[in-house]
C-alpha cells in the first residue's frame, strides 16, 4: 500500500465554476458565521478533485472561511462522506444494514466483487470502481440496493447488479432507482391507495 | 383503512410532477396568507388541538414545543432547523415528502417559522440524498420566485427564508443538537442539555429542530383543521402516519394509514402479507432499528401507534416496521444492528464508544453460540450501564435492540450455545 504522501498535490484552488457554488453556499449563512459553510465546501472540493479531498484542500476551504484548518480536518474525519484517499471514478456502496441483508444484500456484495474482480475495500487496478460497504442509506423498502455516485441503485438482484455494473464498464448511464418493474415505493403487486392518481399521470 | 380523501401526501409514489403548478393543483400554498394573518397564537393553538405528535420518533407534541420558542425577541433571531438526516434503519419515508411533495415540507417551514417567529429554516437533509436535495432545491427557488417564500413571504409582510444543507454521512446528526453542531460546521456530537436549543442553539440563537413529517403535514392540519386530524386514529394517538414496511413481505412499500392501525392489517392490506403467511412469521421490529423486537405472538394483536407499542415495551419510533419470517436469523439481524451503532457512534461518551463495540462482538459471538450462558445476563447488565449514561439516545437505541432479542429469543440464544458446546465437548 502506497503511504499517503504519495498522491497527495502540492497544491489546491476552486476553479472560477467552483468558487461561484462556494460562495453561494457561505451565503446562505448568518454573517461571522461562515464557518457552517465547511461541510458543503469540502464536498465541492472533493467533486472538482475526482472523489478525494486532499489534505491541501482542506487547508484552502479552512483558510477560505477564516477557521484553523484543524477544525475543517476534524470535520473531513469525522463524516463518512469524505474519502481522504484516492478513491475509484465510480464509488460503488452496497447496503448492508438489516433491512437490506434481509433482502439478500450478501448476494449483491458477491455479484459485485464478482463483476468487479475486487473485494470489499478494493479498487480495480483501473481505477474505474472502489467496491464499500455502506451503513443504511435510507431506501429500506427497495433493498436490496446499492449507491454508485450520487445515484441509487434498488430492488436488486445479482442479475440486476451485475447489468448495472457493466453498463459503468461500457461508459453508459444505466438508469437509477428500482430495477425491477414498480414505480418507487409502491407496493411491488401494484398501488393498494392513491388508486385515482396513478390514473390521473 | 383510511379513506383517500384523508390522505396527505397524495403525490407519495411521485405519481405526478412534484413541481409547482402540480402542487398546487393538490391544495399546496392555498390561502397560505390567510393561515397567517390567522396569528401565531392560533396556528399553535391548532397544532396542539390536532394532537400531532413528533414524527421523527420521540413523539413529543409538535405544538407544545413550537410554544417554547421565545415570543419576545431578545435580539438574537430565532430559527426553525427540518430534520431530514433520514437514516434509522428501516426509514424512508422522509425521502419521499422530499423528492415528491417537496411543497409540503417548504410551506410547512413557512408556517412553523412564523408561528415560532423564525427568521429562516434550514433544511438538514443526508448528504447520500443528493438527488432529493436537488428537487427540494428546484421547489425553494420555485417557492421564491412565485414570493411564497423570502421578502413579505405570501404578501403576508413577512421575511422567511429557507436554505438546504446536505450532511456527508454520519447518522449521529439525527439527533437534534448533534444536527445543530453539524450546521455550525462543526463534528457531529451531540450537546449536554440544558440550555434546551428552544433558548441556545444553532449560532447561540433560540431554535427548534422538527423532523420533515411533522412540519410537513402542518399545512394541511391547518387547512382542514385541528378536528379532523385529531379525529383520526386513537386518543393522544391522532392522525395519519407514513409507514415504511421492509423486510420479509410479499411487497415491501411506502404508505400513509391512520395512526394505530392494527400491524397484522397494516401488513396486509398493503405490503401483500408476510412471506408465506401469516404464520410465517418470526418476529418485526415496528418503528425503525432503536426499538425493541416483537414475537409474532405480540404482532398478532399490537396496534401501530405511540402508547400501543410502548405497553409491549417497543415504540412507534419512525414507524419502520421491519418484517423477518421464520428463516431469519434473528441473533445475527440484531448482530448486524449492533455493527451499525458501533459504526455511528460519535465517540463522545465512553458508556457508548466503548460499549457499542462491546456489545457488537459479543453478539457476534452468541450469533455462532460461542459464548457461556451466563454472558447473555452480562450482555444485558453491560447494556443497562450504557442506557442512560450517555448525553444522547444514541446509547439507548444501541441497547435496546439487544435487549428486545434477550426478552423475546433467549431460547434461541441458549440452543446455539448448547450446539456449540455440545460440538466441543465432542
Amino acid at each position: 500500500m502506497s503511504s499517503t504522501t504519495d498522491h497527495q498535490p502540492a497544491s489546491f484552488a476552486f476553479t472560477p465554476e467552483y468558487m461561484d457554488k462556494a460562495k453561494a453556499h457561505v451565503a446562505k449563512y448568518p454573517d461571522g458565521r461562515q464557518a457552517s459553510a465547511v461541510m458543503p465546501l469540502l464536498d465541492l472540493a472533493q467533486r472538482q478533485n475526482g472523489g478525494w479531498l486532499p489534505r491541501k484542500a482542506i487547508e484552502y476551504v479552512a483558510d477560505m472561511l477564516d477557521m484553523p484548518s484543524i477544525r475543517a480536518l476534524e470535520v473531513a474525519t469525522f463524516y463518512t462522506m469524505y474519502n481522504l484517499e484516492p478513491v475509484g471514478e465510480n464509488l460503488v456502496e452496497v447496503c448492508t444494514t438489516t433491512p437490506c441483508w434481509l433482502r439478500g444484500s450478501d448476494d449483491i456484495v458477491k455479484a459485485c466483487e464478482k463483476t468487479l474482480g475486487i473485494s470489499l475495500g478494493g479498487t480495480t487496478p483501473d481505477g474505474k470502481f472502489t467496491l464499500v460497504e455502506a451503513e443504511c442509506l435510507g431506501a429500506c423498502v427497495n433493498a436490496p440496493m446499492m449507491q454508485i455516485g450520487d445515484d441509487y441503485y434498488e430492488d436488486l438482484d445479482a442479475d440486476s447488479t451485475e447489468r448495472v455494473l457493466n453498463a459503468l464498464k461500457r461508459g453508459e448511464t444505466p438508469k437509477p432507482g428500482p430495477q425491477g418493474s414498480r414505480r418507487l415505493t409502491e407496493p411491488a403487486g401494484g398501488p393498494t391507495t392513491l388508486l385515482d392518481q396513478k390514473g390521473a399521470s | 383503512m383510511l379513506r383517500d380523501e384523508d390522505r396527505i401526501f397524495t403525490n407519495l409514489y411521485g405519481y405526478q410532477s412534484f413541481g409547482l403548478e402540480a402542487a398546487r393543483k393538490r391544495g399546496d400554498w392555498d390561502g397560505t396568507k390567510e393561515m397567517l394573518e390567522k396569528g401565531v397564537d392560533w396556528i399553535v393553538s391548532e397544532m396542539k388541538e390536532s394532537g400531532l405528535r413528533g414524527r421523527g420518533g420521540a413523539g413529543f407534541p409538535t405544538g407544545l414545543k413550537w410554544s417554547f420558542m421565545p415570543k419576545e425577541t431578545d435580539g438574537r433571531p430565532s430559527y426553525l432547523v427540518v430534520n431530514a438526516d433520514e437514516g434509522e434503519p428501516g426509514t424512508c419515508k422522509d425521502r419521499e415528502i422530499m423528492r415528491h411533495d417537496p411543497h409540503k415540507l417548504i410551506e410547512g417551514c413557512l408556517i412553523a417559522g412564523f408561528a415560532m417567529n423564525a427568521v429562516a429554516a434550514y433544511i438538514y437533509i443526508r448528504g447520500e440524498f443528493y438527488r432529493e436535495a436537488e428537487a427540494l432545491q428546484t421547489a425553494i427557488d420555485e417557492a421564491y420566485d412565485a414570493g411564497l417564500i423570502g421578502r413579505n413571504a405570501c404578501g403576508s409582510g413577512y421575511d422567511f427564508d429557507v436554505y438546504v444543507h446536505r450532511g456527508m454521512g454520519a447518522y449521529i446528526c439525527g439527533e437534534e443538537t448533534a444536527l445543530i453542531e453539524s450546521l455550525e460546521g462543526k463534528k457531529g456530537q451531540p450537546r449536554l442539555k440544558p440550555p434546551f436549543p428552544a433558548n441556545v442553539g444553532v449560532w447561540g440563537c433560540p431554535t427548534t429542530v422538527n423532523n420533515v413529517e411533522s412540519i410537513a403535514v402542518a399545512p394541511t392540519i391547518l387547512r382542514r383543521g385541528s378536528g379532523w386530524f385529531a379525529g383520526i386514529g386513537r386518543p393522544n394517538n391522532t392522525g395519519t402516519k407514513l409507514f415504511c414496511i421492509s423486510g420479509h413481505v410479499n411487497n415491501p412499500c411506502n404508505v400513509e394509514e391512520e395512526m394505530g392501525i392494527p400491524l397484522k392489517e397494516l401488513l396486509e392490506k398493503h405490503a401483500g402479507g408476510v412471506r408465506g403467511g401469516w404464520d410465517n412469521l418470526l418476529a418485526v421490529i415496528p418503528g425503525g432499528s432503536s426499538v425493541p423486537v416483537l414475537p409474532k405472538s405480540i404482532c398478532d394483536t399490537v396496534l401501530m401507534d405511540f402508547d400501543s407499542l410502548k405497553e409491549v415495551q417497543s415504540g412507534l419510533g419512525t414507524a419502520a416496521v421491519i418484517v423477518m419470517d421464520k428463516s431469519t436469523d434473528i441473533v445475527k439481524a440484531i448482530a448486524r444492528l449492533s455493527k451499525f451503532y458501533k459504526h455511528e457512534s460519535c465517540g463522545q461518551c465512553t458508556p457508548c464508544r466503548e460499549g457499542t463495540g462491546w456489545m457488537w462482538r459479543v453478539m457476534e459471538r452468541l450469533v455462532v453460540g460461542e459464548a457461556e450462558k451466563q454472558e447473555i445476563d452480562m450482555l444485558l447488565e453491560v447494556s443497562k450501564q450504557i442506557e442512560g449514561h450517555t448525553i444522547c439516545a444514541l446509547g439507548d437505541a444501541a441497547a435496546w435492540p439487544v435487549q428486545g432479542l434477550i426478552r423475546h429469543f433467549r431460547p434461541e440464544i441458549e440452543r446455539r450455545i448448547e450446539a456449540n458446546t455440545g460440538s466441543r465437548a465432542a
